[in-house]
């Protein structure tokens, strides 16, 4: 699976640098011809993937995620993500009257979460799936040196595990702690909304294993697509740190004022 | 295993990305830019009095800049890779151009020291026989000219290339503060003010390290230390390190008045995390003390003794290697500590000794550029500008 999203990353990304010739320095210095493979599939087999029909948003309802940690799960088994990173995890808030907010996750939620303990009385208490927001103004693409990080044109941040030469700065540059770096493939590896399984038409893997779907994804270009009419028509909609313009393309329905 | 997590932090931040290595980066890019401006100085500014370390000062720049890529190459994750960022650059990444500047600034002062050298190059390949000839008369890249005029021109040469390199080494180093200043995400990090600050404390890093180096190189050859030289690089160091300082603590303070949100992850870090390396160290240690001491060496210069200026010197000297030291440390830790959760803290950090971004693997860095020197001065004698060289200098 790793091997097929890898290949996958890669495809996409000499798609979208068209007919340009990338040169490509590892090791020895090896020329790759990207003559956009993607167009080539979609003439010889009508029904392949055309990336350029998608533009895929994501949502969280936060009032109905019940803290499992089946996503958690779900994912890490599905990516091969290493432990103690997280391409998703979940949050615990347990609010007090007077605001008083305790957070935890403990291990990403990966076992979802222990009894709650507080020595107050709770006002509200709430979980918070997070993941990457595939932004479409991103700092870690902007920050990457070699162009390792990029943006698909069906809206998704992606890294190129072949090119990442692991300096760590889209780390430090994503405001929103998605981003790390594997510590046995030493490049920066993130959520990819499960690229290699919803360019099949499948959903990633949060969102299938979810028992509540409190996790959603949708496609802006599909008509009739509900999840982008919600986002559209809510008034409930919004997104992470929106000061910081990432314009993030994951979107929380519900979300309470406690939560950046 | 995991660090102890106070308060809340995303799951991912509790890793410390850019380790020892990253800030000792900072630190050896400063003191190559600090040297410099030294060597500026006295061949743009005419500061007579730096003439002693006017070529160390260059061969130091030099020596630092062979090795200041080290720490980067064993912090990437993809060391094999890293030409990519010449090859394939993507420009709008601010890490993008450091092939660029770094060549550049590396080819202007291998020319500049080319020319200083020039005659002493010439020289000694007169005066030497067999595979050393040929090393020297290789050097010389067969100009033989040493007539006055000759001469003359290779100053004015020398002129040009410093007073250009004043704005690369600039750029060298402040495209390292902007590095870390134009992140968003970071509150510790992101302020317009980080590459003036890496700058200035560039320039009192390269400052101290050359008071060092000319202080022991001088006793270890047993040659004189020329008073004015040291009153003058304490007096620079002095002014530099006042500004840095005013810098440092603006940005604190500005943060504290406004009562910033970066102000809520700020503090607590200052007062915890940080309050031995920042307010001990960079700003007690590092800065007080060798503000006090430089303020002897430059208000009461009637006073001292030659022998006690050298030694206040030193002691300052060292306490500003340290103060830069740290202050990079701050910086590059003191950003991780913290979580862009803003509500959680991990336990200091502290590097393994042994580990591959360790303190020993560190050590070693540092060491590399004096190993460098060492051998230059073994190739070239000369450190110390000759008299007629001198004389030379001063008659243009």
């Amino acid at each position: 699976m790793q091997n097929r999203e890898t290949e996958m990353s890669r495809r996409s990304f000499l798609g979208k640098t068209g007919g340009l010739a990338v040169l490509v320095v590892a090791g020895g210095v090896t020329t790759v011809f990207a003559d956009s493979k993607q167009s080539e599939q979609i003439k010889k087999n009508p029904q392949a993937y055309d990336w350029s029909q998608h533009d895929y948003v994501y949502l969280v309802d936060t009032d109905k995620c019940i803290g499992c940690g089946s996503c958690v799960r779900a994912c890490q088994k599905e990516n091969h993500v290493p432990p103690h990173r997280f391409r998703t995890w979940v949050e615990r808030y347990v609010v007090s009257h007077d605001g008083h907010t305790h957070i935890d996750s403990p291990d990403g939620a990966r076992n979802g979460f222990p009894p709650v303990v507080s020595d107050y009385n709770v006002a509200k208490a709430f979980f918070v799936p997070k993941l990457c927001n595939h932004c479409t103004h991103t700092p870690c693409v902007q920050v990457c040196p070699v162009g390792a990080s990029y943006r698909t044109k069906d809206g998704l941040i992606l890294v190129d595990e072949k090119r990442c030469i692991g300096c760590g700065y889209c780390v430090q540059a994503c405001p929103y702690g998605s981003r790390f770096i594997h510590p046995e493939l030493h490049v920066a590896s993130k959520c990819t909304l499960c690229y290699h399984r919803i360019t099949k038409g499948m959903l990633p893997a949060c969102v299938q294993s979810c028992p509540v779907q409190a996790r959603m994804l949708g496609d802006r270009k599909k008509n009739g697509d509900k999840v982008a009419e919600i986002i559209a028509t809510s008034k409930v909609v919004r997104v992470l740190k929106p000061e910081l313009l990432t314009e993030p393309n994951c979107y929380y329905k519900n979300l309470s004022k406690e939560v950046y | 295993m995991s660090p102890e997590i106070i308060g809340y932090s995303f799951p991912n931040d509790i890793h410390v990305t850019w380790s020892l290595m990253i800030a000792m980066y900072p630190y050896l890019t400063g003191l190559v830019a600090g040297a410099f401006m030294v060597s500026a100085l006295y061949h743009v500014f005419g500061i007579t009095a730096l003439k002693p370390v006017s070529r160390l000062s260059l061969v130091t720049s030099f020596g630092f800049l062979l090795f200041a890529t080290v720490p980067l190459l064993v912090h990437l994750g993809h060391p094999e890779r890293s030409l990519n960022i010449v090859f394939t650059p993507n420009f709008s990444s601010a890490m993008a151009g450091f092939g660029f500047i770094y060549t550049a600034y590396f080819i202007l002062v291998l020319f500049e020291i080319w020319l200083i050298y020039r005659k002493d190059i010439i020289l000694l390949a007169r005066r030497s026989r067999g595979i050393k000839r040929a090393f020297y008369a290789c050097l010389a890249l067969g100009v033989y000219d040493i007539s006055e005029p000759a001469l003359a021109v290779d100053h004015k040469t020398v002129t040009i290339l410093a007073a250009i390199g004043i704005p690369l080494a600039c750029f060298l180093h402040g495209y390292v503060g902007f590095i870390f200043g134009a992140i968003k995400a970071n509150a510790w990090w992101s302020t317009p003010l980080m590459p003036i600050v890496f700058l200035f404390s560039a320039i009192v890093s390269g400052i101290a390290l050359l008071i060092l180096l000319y202080l022991v190189l001088m006793k270890f050859a047993n040659k004189p230390i020329e008073p004015e030289c040291v009153q003058a690089l304490c007096q620079w160091e002095w002014l530099f390190i006042i500004v840095t300082v005013t810098l440092e603590l603006l940005e604190i303070i500005t943060l504290a008045y406004e009562r910033s949100e970066a102000w809520m992850v700020i503090a607590p870090l200052l007062s915890n995390q940080l309050a031995f390396s920042f307010i001990g160290i960079q700003i007690v240690f590092g800065s007080l003390i060798p503000i006090i001491l430089l303020g002897i060496v430059v208000l009461l210069r009637s006073l001292l003794t030659n022998p006690l200026r050298n030694t206040i010197a030193f002691i300052a000297a060292l306490l500003l290697m340290m103060q830069v030291f740290t202050m990079r440390w701050n910086i590059v830790i003191g950003g991780q500590i913290f979580s862009k959760s803003m509500r959680g803290f991990r336990e200091n950090y502290s590097p393994g000794l042994f580990e591959k971004e360790g303190i020993l693997v560190a050590l070693l860095i540092f060491l590399l550029p004096f190993v460098a020197i060492a051998v230059f001065q073994k190739l070239f004698p000369n450190l110390e500008p000759s008299s007629d060289h001198a004389q030379k200098v001063e008659a243009h």
